[in-house]
């Protein structure tokens, strides 16, 4: 029998050992992860400094590189917008653009899931709304780089959106009223504990399936977008160019999509769990 | 048992990540997400959303108070359009009103002037009847003078010779009257 000769255990071993060591996907990761230099093959590659603080790394990759270009990109737009708006309450050109998705967030999603007094968290709102969207979109350009499709950010930015969440429902609700009313009515005393424990992990799960979610998102697309071009390769053929490249575009359309639905969503969940944690009463 | 340790030495054995993971957490980037995020939100509310917001909410102002103008324009105009209506139709009153009095008025006129002129005219008929009557009267007296005097110069001529002027007056008035009395 072959499992009794353990030659053939130890080889296969040996070779997955090797294929691991290998990376057969890391031309794809090489794309989606994070990187200390950006590549801008043919023209060269750009390294970028490292820098420690304290003993932490805190060098500047490729994606705070992008989060910075979105936020230049961002700042730029709206210097030019908020002064458009000095001159006349007219929108034209990118106001009109800038309106419209401004408009979509403050009454499509704070208003009707936040509820009164939604204009404390409309900045946040917008800012999210704006820079998830902007290095979605960062992401599709060429020789970009998805920051959102970075795990690190995700998880900063649904953090940052729990700690607005929080404060919201704290600030309303002052911080024992806030933690009274995780619990729901007319529970019985035994089950307080059990219940304030599971209320407690079910607000720590909603932002964590906000960064798992974006992170994702943005990552699968690019995934598959690569993978599809890779079977050129990887099957050696010519005729298999046009479906891969149908395909990739395909993807890339539906990429176009997720840039703003994940925005969207980001935005919508923060706002919906906002509302949730401001008024507790439903 | 054998086989069951090479199957986990096969699990866990190419496991390892040799290259940076997806899922890798990187604290430096955390950071720099921090910075960015909180950096670019101060800036945005203050040169952004601040600006861009207000705008936007005296630009829903103005489009609210002007469609109230617009609507109470509206009605006041409606209000204007009844009164006019009002005002017409008192106005077309009137007129009817002075139509139908200047020709009650004429009506009046016009019959006063026909009894007037008939009056008039009966009066220029029987002036007439009377002078005609006095100009006939008148003739026959003048033609009963004429005729008697030409009796009587004819007589005269005739009775010269037998009769005295006297005596042959007596007897022509006597005759005269009886043929008036026929």
């Amino acid at each position: 029998m072959w499992f009794s000769d353990p030659n053939i255990v130890a080889d296969t071993a040996k070779v997955a050992h090797e294929a691991a060591k290998k990376t057969d996907t890391s031309w794809i990761m090489h794309h989606v992860l994070d990187a200390r230099e950006i590549d801008l093959t043919p023209f060269g590659v750009i390294h970028l400094p490292q820098l420690h603080l304290f003993g932490m790394d805190i060098s500047i990759t490729k994606h705070v590189v992008f989060m910075w270009i979105a936020a230049v990109v961002l700042i730029t737009i709206f210097v030019k917008v908020s002064k458009s708006y000095k001159k006349s309450l007219i929108p034209k050109g990118v106001s009109n653009v800038t309106e419209t998705l401004i408009l979509f967030v403050r009454d499509e999603i704070a208003r009707p899931n936040i509820g009164k007094g939604y204009e404390k968290f409309l900045p946040y709102l917008l800012t999210v709304f704006f820079f998830i969207l902007t290095c979605n979109f960062l992401g599709l350009l060429p020789y970009g780089s998805t920051a959102t499709g970075n795990i690190s950010v995700t998880a900063t930015l649904a953090t940052i959106s729990f700690i607005v969440i929080q404060a919201g429902g704290m600030m309303k609700n002052g911080v024992f009223g806030y933690l009274k009313g995780l619990l729901p009515h007319g529970l019985p005393t035994w089950l307080i504990p059990i219940m304030f424990i599971v209320e407690l992990l079910g607000l720590f799960t909603k932002p964590f399936a906000l960064a798992i979610r974006l992170f994702a998102n943005m990552t699968a697309g690019h995934i598959v977008i690569l993978a599809l071009l890779g079977l050129i390769f990887i099957l050696h053929t010519y005729v298999v160019i046009p479906v891969s490249i149908a395909f990739a575009l395909f993807i890339f359309l539906l990429e176009i999509l997720v840039a703003l639905l994940q925005a969207y969503i980001f935005t919508m969940l923060s706002s919906l769990f906002i509302g949730m944690a401001y008024h507790q009463e439903h | 048992m054998e086989l069951l340790s090479y199957v986990l030495v096969l699990a866990f054995s190419g496991g390892e990540v040799v290259q940076g993971g997806p899922l890798d957490v990187n604290p430096g980037l955390i950071l720099w997400t921090v910075v960015t995020f909180i950096f670019l939100l101060l800036i945005l509310k203050k040169i952004a959303w601040k600006p861009i917001l207000n705008s936007l909410n005296e630009r829903e102002n103005i489009i609210k108070e002007s469609l109230e103008k617009a609507e109470t324009a509206r009605k006041e105009a409606e209000l204007l359009i009844a009164d006019n209506k009002v005002a017409m139709r008192k106005a077309e009153e009137e007129a009817q009103k002075i139509v139908d009095q200047s020709r009650e008025y004429a009506e009046k006129l016009k019959g006063q002037i026909l009894d007037e002129s008939k009056l008039a005219a009966k009066k220029m008929v029987e002036d007439a009847t009377s002078e005609i009557e006095r100009k006939n009267a008148e003739a026959f007296t003048k033609l009963k003078d004429q005729v008697a005097e030409i009796a009587i110069g004819a007589a005269e001529k005739i009775l010269k010779e037998n009769l005295d002027k006297p005596q042959q007056l007596k007897l022509v008035d006597k005759y005269l009257d009886e043929m008036n009395k026929n």
